[in-house]
């Protein structure tokens, strides 16, 4: 019972750690998945005096991905369902051309300027419509979003650093005897710290396979596959290899830092 | 006879700078048998701090197998150490620790084979009278118990020196008289040398010792 209390408050501390920060990394996920979803969505028209070609357009901006032109059909069907078809032709000739740009990626307000002012330097481009507004607003959204998701990751990450910091006080009055006995006895300074680092790091892995497991469970949760089934995103919550290496690696080096803290702060009292 | 100890002008304090032992001389012979005394708070435990580089000092010198202890490396310090078995005052047993794995600390510093290790751990808990009460943890013993404890975790890997602060200072008669016993067999047999705070010296003991006694921040000769 006393060696699982032992156990217990680093391991809580270490997991809390490793959550914020997985969970930082699966909103950042979710949002680049949502973001592609957008760009998807999301194309800007521009309208040419004449015909241009795809690859004359794509080179004008890297975001570029994909050109359509637009057929002048159906706005010619409204205009006038009586012209004759050989107006119609003429009409077809001197209206300018509409093409709908996809982009690469869902791009920042700054990357849509920077894309009109491209386009508008090509001399038979005259107008550009890139729905500025709406995707403003959506951005601004994302971008809150994913602030507040950072700021709340960090606060969890302060609290439990200071957790921890007053914790160590505790771990280093425990720690002290043992060591101060073992030194008096002569043993060296690797076999005096040996119990605290395997200590910490039996902490750093009972924390990675805690926050492991509920992770997978997490990802495999159907309440959670819906969420992002229904905003139209697929995300990796927890990649088990690479994820759990991360995490691994961040609460070995977390217990060990904490570990060294405690054998240098160790003062020899007899 | 070699010196296994030699204080030259030896001063010692703590840290708030008081003086408690004040520039003393005096040596001690390999495999001798020593009794310090003195009246509480003298400095009989402060003195033997200082011959196990627990108290560092700046002026004088002191010698202790061989090793000047006035700014000794860490390292020569902890080979020092392994060679001595000391008694605390305070019995200082390391409280998560069984008193089988107490007394094994200086066997496992100083690489004993486990099975080797065992079989003198089980040796010395009978010479305590402690067989009894094996795998149990120093809370769970009485004070005269764990003063018992420490003194069998000092004799485990016969030091050259036995540093014992009041071994006895919580024994009835015939625990002390174990304690006594087991001290002049070390002492005897291995030629270990003995040196023990004490308030009094017991009476019916088999070997030659020496008396020291301190006394405003002295060390004098009894006998
Ligand atoms: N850690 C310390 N810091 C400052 N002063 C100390 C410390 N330990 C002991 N002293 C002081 O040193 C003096 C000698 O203490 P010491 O423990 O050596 O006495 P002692 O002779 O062993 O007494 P006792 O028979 O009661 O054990 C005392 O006046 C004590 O107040
Ligand atoms: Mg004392």
């Amino acid at each position: 019972m006393k060696s699982v209390r032992n156990h217990l408050s680093l391991v809580i501390a270490l997991v809390s750690i490793l959550f914020s920060l997985q969970l930082y990394f699966v909103v950042e996920r979710s949002i680049d998945a949502y973001k592609k979803n957008l760009s998807n969505n999301y194309s800007v028209i521009a309208v040419s005096k004449e015909s241009l070609a795809t690859e004359d357009i794509k080179a004008m901006n890297k975001l570029i991905a994909n050109v359509a032109e637009l057929s002048p059909d159906n706005v010619i069907k409204r205009l006038n369902s009586d012209m004759k078809n050989t107006n119609i032709e003429l009409l077809k000739l001197s209206l300018p051309k509409f093409y709908k740009l996809s982009l690469a990626y869902y791009p920042t307000p700054k990357e849509i300027k920077e894309l009109r002012e491209d386009l508008l330097k090509s001399k038979s481009i005259t107008k550009i419509e890139d729905f500025s507004h709406s995707h403003d607003t959506v951005y601004k959204l994302l971008l809150l979003f994913k602030n507040v998701v950072s700021l709340f990751a960090l606060v969890v990450l302060v609290v439990t650093v200071l957790l921890i910091f007053k914790e160590l006080r505790i771990w280093q009055y425990k720690h002290n005897e043992r060591m101060t006995i073992m030194a008096l006895f002569g043993a060296p300074l690797w076999l005096r710290s040996a119990v605290l680092f395997r200590l910490a790091i039996v902490d750093a892995l009972i924390a990675s396979f805690v926050t492991l497991g509920s992770f997978v469970y997490l990802s495999s949760s159907p309440w959670i596959l819906e969420q992002f089934n229904n905003i139209g995103i697929n995300v990796i919550v927890f990649d088990i290899l690479n994820d759990f290496l991360m995490i691994l690696g961040v609460s070995v080096s977390i217990s060990i830092l904490l570990a060294s803290l405690i054998v240098i702060g160790h003062k020899e009292e007899v | 006879m070699d010196k296994v100890i030699v204080a030259k002008d030896l001063s010692l304090s703590y840290s708030n700078n008081e003086v408690i032992i004040n520039k003393v001389n005096f040596s001690i012979d390999s495999g001798s048998f020593v009794f310090i005394t003195g009246a509480s708070g003298s400095g009989k435990s402060t003195l033997l701090k200082s011959l196990f580089g627990a108290l560092s000092f700046k002026h004088g010198s002191l010698v202790v197998g061989g090793v000047e202890l006035n700014n000794i490396s860490g390292k020569k310090l902890n080979f020092l150490r392994r060679h001595l078995g000391i008694v605390f005052q305070d019995y200082k047993l390391v409280r998560e620790w069984s008193i089988d794995k107490n007394i094994m600390l200086p066997l496992l510093i100083n690489g004993y084979m486990k099975n080797v290790a065992n079989a003198q751990v089980d040796k010395l808990l009978k010479h305590v009278r402690l067989n009894h009460q094996s795998g149990k943890y120093p809370y769970e013993l009485s004070g005269g118990e764990q003063q018992r404890v420490a003194m069998a975790r000092a004799l485990a890997h016969n030091p050259i020196i036995i540093l014992a602060d009041e071994p006895t200072g919580n024994l009835d008669e015939y625990s002390s008289q174990l304690i006594w016993n087991l001290l002049e067999g070390a002492n005897n047999q291995l030629k270990t040398t003995v040196i023990v705070v004490t308030h009094n010296i017991p009476k019916n003991l088999n070997v030659t010792y020496r008396h020291l006694h301190i006394e405003y921040g002295s060390v004098h000769e009894i006998c």
